[in-house]
Parts: structure tokens; C-alpha cells; sequence
């Protein structure tokens, strides 16, 4: 349903993006991975048309810089980690805006099928009781669910993730990924995100596209392309060895508690 | 529930306020008008009945009639224009001399004061000419330099260019005022903004910008509030960004260029007011543009209210009057957004 081919990033000399080309199909969650500054919010900027590229990217054969941003915003939502407040909507006034591309002229009202969105997407992220709060008076994470129900709201078919749950506590992460995993679950939808965390990564997708410095190293299922060798060449470390690492450190800490009670 | 759109019972509430507000800007002045003769006065020349002997018709219709019009349209204008940008800037401090637009009109119409462009036959059409070609040509070099700067038009080069260009354009003011000789004094009053000098022709200048750059901001109301949001955010929802943001634009500086050659530069409507309404109605656009519409044309009339009537029979400078009490009411409003968020 979504196809990029040999998309390209230029900023001045330098090329973010060399060069790299995936493909997306429904029910699957594609998970960008690569260090820092391997590309991967560019690219998905790419996707997403903020970022001017060259290459192609298709949606359903048809290319997307061709689409109006309506069309596209029908097909097509992001959630991404920069959403800062300045003025104090509603809960219910952002998750709104996820209807506007179905909007018909300037003064048409609401159609039912946006009041059913917004109250199917406002009842997905248990917001309900949230709706006519100032989102200046929520937290990071209550915010960020905001705006993933304003996401759910657009009704795509296929959802850009950009770090959607950095600097966020590890129940809200939880959170975000369980509720995003049963959304991909529904027939014809399917996700693209970049992830910095690789267990996260391991554990929802089903494909990953391995970054560095621009340019694709592997592809695939997600056990085929996170291997201990892959990793080892893009990080310059063994990421395995770190992470089992740090995992028994907890184990340890557990058995210890378990010692003393 | 909180409503999405202005209602026809508040649109119908506001409208009456700003009928009584505009009557007794008529009433009052350095000379006070009965109530009641003031409204025989309009009413009988509105349906072409001649007006009983005794009302003071010249102050009524000549005098103050047209200047109460223009400061309302004006008013209306500016805060519409206010809000717009606030919105669209996404910066609660945005306004026309952010933008630099409010610099650029003004440095056209100096330069018209001072090197006596005219149109024969046409008085102040030259001031007016100059003042809305510069604010356009202004806006448009603001956006030239802003996409060299990068091609994205993001909003915070336009601010950065903006608030470069209003310096720049300051300090040509000076300049042409330093060569303007025994104007200088018509110059500075008319930089300080304001509207003795109305008449009907102005006002109906003023109201066609208004129904029509004013009808183009109303209608974009969903998407500033998708740019009050995020410019990214709107992007994603589908807004058709660039199309919408020079759109909004170019309404703004068009709007703003009338209002400065008709009354100069008249400072803090285009920032307070819409603060104040985002504080009644909340930031939602769709409520928030006419209502700052309605507050800006209270506002302003109030304030040109007290420049007549304060120091009678001194007049002060409309501008003079909005600087004073709007620069105390965006203290309190900013201190109170502080603390309550709004």
C-alpha cells in the first residue's frame, strides 16, 4: 500500500537519506532502527511530505506529492513527538482537528461520522472523561495521548510514528504501544515508526529497516534484520551483549528482593 | 457544553453593546449631543427625512458619525488581524508590527507626508496609496527574503524577517522625517495614530477590507486553529499549508495597510484584545475571531472616547490613549495566561 523508491534527502552537501527504498503492506508495523543521525525522522519526514526529497513515495500506486493534502491526510496520519501547547484548547477541540480533512466547505457542520470519530477515538485512548480539559493543564504523557486519539480520529489507513513515546514513563510507553498494536490489528491499517529503543522495536514490529548514515543496511522481519552481527555493524558495539547486560542486572536485583521477602 | 461557533444570541448580544457603545461616541465630546437628537439625526437622514431644526446636524453627521465608523472598523480590523496572526504565527505576541507590515504602511505613508504625493482631486489618497502599497510590498519582500531563508516559509523566519524589516523600516522613517522640514509635526501626529480626520469615504474604504480580506480570515477559522496547534500538526491533518498561510497573509497585510492610511499606526488593538477575548471564549477560532471583531471595535471606540473627552478640549492621539491602557491590560492579561493558562 505504500512504497518508497530510492528516496533521497539533501540538506546542502550533506545527504541524509541516500538512496533507500521499503516497501509497507497492510498489518504490518515497520520499525526504522539506526543510531543517531542514520536518517531515520528524516525519511519518515520524507514520507510524510514535510521534507523536500527526491525518489518517489506511492501510495497505492499513486504518487503522494501529487495527492492534496486532504486526500492525503485521509490516507495518511503522524504522531510525532514534537507537539508542544500554546494555547489552551480542549482535549476534545484537538482530537477535532484529526476530522478536518473530511470537512465539506467552510460552514458545513459537523456530519455524524466526525462526532462517531472523535467518540471512537476519545473511548480508544480512555479520554472521555479528559475532553474539556485545557491540554495545558496535562502531562507529557497525557498530551501525547491526545494526540494519538487526535491520530485515531483521521482515520487512516496507514499511521507514521516519529519516537512517539520518548521521554515518556515506561507505563504510558506501554500505553501507547499496546493501544497503537491494537489499532494495527484492525484489517487494512498498517504503521511505519522510528523507535530508538530495539526491544521495543523487537517486541511490536513485524519488519524492520535497519539505518545508517542515510542509507539502508537490511530489511525484513523484524528476528531478520535485528541480528547481533547487523547490530553490531551499524552501533559499533555489541548492542547484544549491552542489553543482556543490563537485563541481568535486574535479575539480579530481583532475586535479591526475593531473597529478603 | 462549550460551543464550537459564535452564536446568533451572543453574535446579536455583542452587536447591541457595540450599537450602544457606538451612540454614545457620538453623544460625547468636546460638545455632548442629547441621546435623543442624536438618534432623530441618524435615523431621519438614513430614511431621507429632513432633520428638525435645533439638533446639532453638522457634529452629528459630519463630525462625529464618520469618525465613530472608522474607529469601529478600524478596531474591529486590527484585533481581526491580531488574532489571525496569533493564531497563524502561533505567538501570542504577533500582531501587524511583527509581521513588519505595520513599519512598512507606515514608512509609505511618511514618505507620502513628507514628499507630498497626491492625487489631484483626491485628498489623502496619496498618503493612503503609499501606505497600502508599501504594507503589500513590504510583506511581499518579507516572504522573498523569509523563502531564500529557507523554503519551507516556516513561521519563525517570517517573525525573525518581520521584526528585522519593522527596524529597518523605522529607521527610513526617521530618515525621511529628518528631511521632511516644517512637516515634521502633521508626520508625528500622524504616527501616533489617528482618526480625527474621518469621513464617509474612509469609512467605506475600511468596510470594503474588512467584508473582504475580514471575510477571508473568518472563513479560515478551523485552520488557525490547526496552526494555532502546530504548523506540523496542520500539515499532517491535511491543511494545505503554504496555500493557507500566504493566503492568510496577504488578507492580513491588505487589511493592516488600510487601517494604517486611514488611521495611522494605532498600537496594542491587534494584541490585546484578541488576549482578552481568548480569555472569554477560549482559543478556539471560530469563537475567538468574531469575538476579537467585536472587542477590538468596543476597545478602540472607548479608547478614541477618552482622547476627546479626557483632557477636553485637548485631543489626544488615538494611539497615545491604546499604548497607555494597553500596555498595562497585556501586563495583567500575560500575568493572569501565566499563572491560569489560557
Amino acid at each position: 500500500m505504500l512504497q518508497a523508491q530510492n528516496v533521497t534527502v539533501r540538506y546542502g552537501d550533506k545527504t541524509a537519506v541516500d538512496s533507500v527504498s521499503f516497501s509497507l503492506e497492510p498489518g504490518q508495523w515497520l520499525m526504522l532502527a539506526g543510531p543517531n543521525g542514520a536518517g531515520k525522522s528524516t525519511l519518515i519526514g520524507a514520507v510524510a511530505q514535510s521534507v523536500a526529497y527526491e525518489g518517489r513515495v506511492l501510495l497505492d500506486g499513486k504518487d503522494m506529492s501529487a495527492l492534496r493534502s486532504a486526500q492525503r491526510a485521509r490516507q495518511m496520519a503522524v504522531l510525532s513527538q514534537r507537539n508542544a501547547a500554546q494555547y489552551g484548547y480542549t482535549v476534545e477541540e484537538i482530537v477535532q482537528l484529526g476530522r478536518y480533512a473530511y470537512r465539506r466547505g467552510f460552514l458545513g457542520r459537523e456530519p455524524d461520522a466526525d462526532r462517531q470519530g472523535i467518540e471512537r477515538a476519545l473511548a480508544l485512548t480512555g479520554l472521555q472523561e479528559y475532553r474539556r480539559r485545557s491540554i495545558l493543564d496535562l502531562s507529557g504523557g497525557e498530551m501525547q495521548r491526545v494526540f494519538l486519539a487526535q491520530v485515531f480520529a483521521q482515520d487512516p489507513n496507514i499511521l507514521l510514528l516519529d519516537e512517539p513515546a520518548n521521554h515518556l514513563d515506561l507505563p504510558y510507553q506501554q500505553h501507547i504501544f499496546g493501544l497503537i498494536r491494537e489499532w494495527v490489528s484492525q484489517p487494512g491499517k498498517a504503521v511505519l515508526s522510528v523507535v530508538h529503543d530495539l526491544s521495543l522495536a523487537k517486541k511490536y514490529g513485524t519488519h524492520a529497516l535497519l539505518m545508517h548514515r542515510g542509507r539502508c543496511v537490511a530489511q525484513g522481519e523484524t528476528d531478520a534484520v535485528l541480528t547481533r552481527e547487523n547490530l553490531r555493524q551499524v552501533y559499533e558495539m555489541d548492542v547484544y551483549a549491552w542489553m543482556r547486560g543490563l537485563l541481568s542486572q535486574w535479575r539480579d536485583n530481583s532475586e535479591e528482593f526475593g531473597v529478603r521477602s | 457544553m462549550k460551543r464550537n461557533d459564535f452564536s446568533f444570541r451572543e453574535g446579536l448580544l455583542c452587536s447591541l453593546v457595540l450599537l450602544g457603545v457606538m451612540l454614545l461616541c457620538v453623544c460625547l465630546g468636546s460638545v455632548s449631543v442629547p441621546l435623543a437628537d442624536t438618534v432623530t439625526a441618524i435615523w431621519n437622514s438614513v430614511f431621507g427625512l429632513p432633520i428638525p431644526e435645533g439638533v446639532s446636524k453638522s457634529i452629528i453627521l459630519s463630525v462625529r458619525l464618520p469618525r465613530v465608523l472608522c474607529v469601529a472598523l478600524s478596531g474591529a480590523a486590527l484585533s481581526l488581524c491580531g488574532a489571525a496572526m496569533q493564531g497563524l504565527l502561533r505567538n501570542p505576541l504577533a500582531d501587524g508590527s511583527t509581521l513588519g507590515v505595520s513599519a512598512g504602511a507606515s514608512l509609505g505613508a511618511v514618505v507620502a507626508l513628507a514628499f507630498g504625493v497626491t492625487v489631484p482631486g483626491l485628498p489623502y489618497a496619496g498618503t493612503m496609496g503609499m501606505a497600502m502599497l508599501f504594507a503589500f510590498g513590504s510583506l511581499m519582500l518579507i516572504l522573498f527574503l523569509a523563502y531564500g531563508l529557507d523554503r519551507s516559509l516556516a513561521t519563525h523566519s517570517i517573525i525573525l524577517i518581520g521584526v528585522i524589516f519593522s527596524m529597518f523600516a523605522s529607521s527610513l522613517m526617521s530618515l525621511v522625517i529628518s528631511f521632511a522640514g516644517e512637516k515634521i509635526k502633521s508626520i508625528t501626529f500622524w504616527t501616533m495614530g489617528s482618526l480625527s480626520g474621518s469621513n464617509y469615504t474612509y469609512a467605506l474604504i475600511l468596510l470594503t477590507g474588512l467584508v473582504t480580506c475580514g471575510g477571508v480570515i473568518l472563513f479560515h477559522a478551523r485552520e488557525l486553529n490547526a496552526f494555532a496547534v502546530g504548523e506540523e500538526n496542520a500539515l499532517h491533518v491535511g491543511v494545505n499549508v503554504k496555500r493557507v498561510k500566504l493566503t492568510l497573509l496577504i488578507s492580513i497585510s491588505i487589511l493592516i495597510g488600510v487601517c494604517v492610511s486611514v488611521g495611522g499606526t494605532i498600537a496594542f488593538v491587534g494584541l490585546v484584545t484578541p488576549h482578552a477575548a481568548r480569555l472569554i471564549v477560549g482559543p478556539n477560532h471560530r469563537r475567538l475571531l468574531p469575538a476579537s471583531l467585536f472587542s477590538g471595535a468596543i476597545f478602540l471606540l472607548l479608547a478614541d472616547l477618552a482622547a476627546r473627552v479626557v483632557l477636553r478640549p485637548i485631543e489626544l492621539s488615538i494611539g497615545v490613549v491604546t499604548s497607555l491602557v494597553g500596555a498595562v491590560a497585556f501586563v495583567l492579561i500575560f500575568a493572569r495566561t501565566r499563572k491560569g493558562g489560557a
